[in-house]
């Protein structure tokens, strides 16, 4: 970490609980399989992506989901409540301490985002728990988030989930 | 490992057993065929190995002389190389010395393939033209004076490619790629590969199933409207659409398709946009359904198989390669090759990218195809001795025009039952 300021420390400092906060609640949300909060989350413009750490390293753009917008996120709620055929699961998140990357909170750092953007990193594992109690790692990567404070409550304008490996066990139905 | 009682698997059957496949023909399909590991042993050698074609890459992932991609006939490790007099070759990714694997990343680019172990080293085309050590130290130790490194090459698959895929057989003696495929498949496969592709992106979705069972969903159209509920669900009027089935005339490979014309594609997308702010049950956003008629003939949907392994899959502007590799008698895997063409536009690139989310994992038309198979795979104990059904649409194996039959599956098997001489 560069040097900075005591102020700039405190700045920081308080980006992490921001985002800290944020992520609990996030994953929260989903482990708890109240999807249909999910999408408020996000910004009605966000752009929401899960991608394999290889497609992202090599600048491939395709994504396992890949929503331009809030809609397109309740869409796919619709469809796992309604029209998707998945035997019943839970996930459970372990989301590591964020970093943060940059944001006008920051006191500068990055150039050319508004002072109530954060853009931070975090680890996260998921575990998958199926209705017969069997437990996998399901999942493990990055987020990469870009999060608007401009709101009555932070979203993410972007959502980045970048995970460590190619392959996904069966499929992958509730969002990461 | 303790003693055991239980035979090995390539013991023979003992003289009571029943007859493993007892009915004649392709529509009575023996569930023993699913997780015995001995038939897995049996298909290596004489599907994977034998006569048949199997997908490779895409001539686009290895452009340049000395790139290679590291892959799997069936469960076997190969390496395609792009050859510097532009050919493309293949080899047993296994060292001719103690069998250890010689490249360990996907991709790559080398001039020669050189074992981490005791640096045998291989030339473009599996040749072995270097073995550390050969003449000994200081006169001492080496290898015998009758050793011929030409003994010693490695493997080769021959290699053909049509419209940018490239495929590798192990048997020298397989037909031409083209005669294999068939007049039919050929141009089915031309279509969605009329100029040079772009890789958009991989994954790979693993299977707790036999490779088996997931080749001949990819051959069902029968269950697509039951299983895959997302266009009944969200009222996407389907306009229901032209189409049909053709199997090539060894029954082997496969195209299932169908058609809008171009102004009820759009009609769809519009109504759904319609729908979109007044029906609680339509899709919030619809542009997942905007697509562009790349092609010029009207044709939304084309899934095409090739035996054993490759489907070839367009579902409007989203296309794939999906390579089916058997990991085990219980297990597979998919592997999803996303890809457009070098001169796609900005806006098309978004279009496949955005109907992305149809297909794969988390797709939304077909996340059901990676369960489904072990929902067959876990009730496979006790069904010894019983066989699955394919009846729909009659007992022959022939292109069709209804898409309630299951005459690309039992085409899948006419192949199948040839080959492993069951």
């Amino acid at each position: 970490m560069p040097d900075a300021t005591t102020a700039e420390r405190e700045r920081r400092n308080g980006a992490v609980a921001e985002v800290t906060a944020l992520l609990a609640d996030y994953a929260a949300c989903i482990d708890a399989d109240e999807l249909e909060a999910w999408p408020d989350f996000f910004t009605a413009d966000c752009h929401y992506k899960i991608t394999t750490a290889y497609n992202h390293a090599k600048g491939l753009p395709v994504g396992l989901i890949y929503a331009h917008n809030r809609a397109m996120l309740e869409d796919r709620v619709v469809a796992l409540r309604k029209a998707n055929v998945y035997e019943p699961q839970r996930y459970r998140h372990i989301v590591s301490t964020p970093r943060i990357k940059g944001g006008g909170i920051t006191g500068g750092g990055i150039t050319g985002l508004a002072e109530d953007v954060i853009e931070a990193e975090a680890g996260f594992l998921v575990v998958r728990t199926m209705h017969d109690g069997t437990q996998d790692l399901f999942a493990s990567g990055l987020y990469l988030d870009r999060i608007d404070l401009s709101g009555n409550r932070p979203r993410f304008a972007r959502k980045i989930v970048v995970l460590d490996s190619d392959r996904v066990d069966t499929l992958l139905a509730i969002p990461l | 490992m303790t003693g055991s009682a239980a035979a090995p698997a390539s013991a023979p059957a003992s003289s009571e057993a029943p007859p493993l496949w007892p009915e004649a023909g392709y529509t009575h399909i023996p569930f023993a065929l699913y997780d015995d590991p001995a038939i897995y042993a049996r298909e290596r050698e004489r599907i994977f190995m034998g006569p048949t074609w199997h997908y490779l890459a895409l001539d686009c992932e290895i452009p340049e002389a000395g790139d290679y991609k590291a892959t799997t006939v069936g469960d076997m490790p190969v390496v395609v190389v792009r050859a510097r007099d532009g050919g493309i070759n293949a080899f047993e990714n296994r060292c001719a010395h103690r069998g250890a694997q010689l490249c360990l990343e996907r991709f790559g680019n080398a001039r020669a393939f050189t074992c981490v172990y005791h640096a045998w080293s291989y030339d473009e085309a599996g040749k072995l033209i270097g073995v550390a050590f050969e003449k000994g130290v200081k006169g001492e130790g080496g290898m015998p004076p009758s050793f011929d490194r030409g003994d010693h090459n490695l493997r080769t698959l021959r290699t053909a490619t049509r419209a940018g895929l490239v495929f590798g057989t192990f048997d020298h003696g397989a037909p031409a790629l083209d005669d294999y495929l068939g007049p039919e498949i050929c141009g089915r496969i031309d279509r969605v590969l009329p100029k040079p592709a772009k890789v958009l992106g991989y994954n790979t979705q693993v299977l707790r199933n036999n490779w088996k069972l997931y080749a001949e969903n990819v051959k069902d159209p029968y269950h697509a409207s039951i299983l895959h509920l997302f266009f009944t669900t969200f009222r996407v009027n389907r306009l229901t659409q032209k189409g049909g089935i053709i199997v090539s005339e060894s029954g082997a490979h496969h195209v299932s398709y169908s058609m809008l014309d171009g102004e009820d594609a759009d009609a769809e997308y519009r109504a759904a946009k319609l729908r979109a702010d007044s029906d609680e049950f339509g899709l919030r956003e619809p542009a997942l359904l905007e697509g562009r008629d790349e092609f010029g003939d009207g044709i939304t949907l084309q899934i095409l198989s090739v035996f054993p392994g490759l489907v070839l899959q367009q579902i409007r502007n989203n296309l794939v390669v999906r390579q089916i590799v058997p990991t085990g008698p219980d297990r597979a895997e998919v592997v999803w090759t996303h890809y457009g063409f070098g001169d796609d536009d900005a806006a098309l690139t978004e279009l496949r990218l955005r109907q992305a989310n149809m297909v794969g994992p988390a797709g939304y038309v077909s996340m059901e195809d990676g369960a489904v198979g072990a929902f067959i795979q876990r009730a496979l104990p006790g069904a010894g001795g019983r066989r699955s059904v394919l009846l729909m649409g009659g007992e022959d194996v022939g292109s069709q025009d209804s898409r309630t039959t299951e005459t690309s599956i039992r085409g899948f098997w006419k192949m199948y039952r040839g080959l492993m001489d069951l």
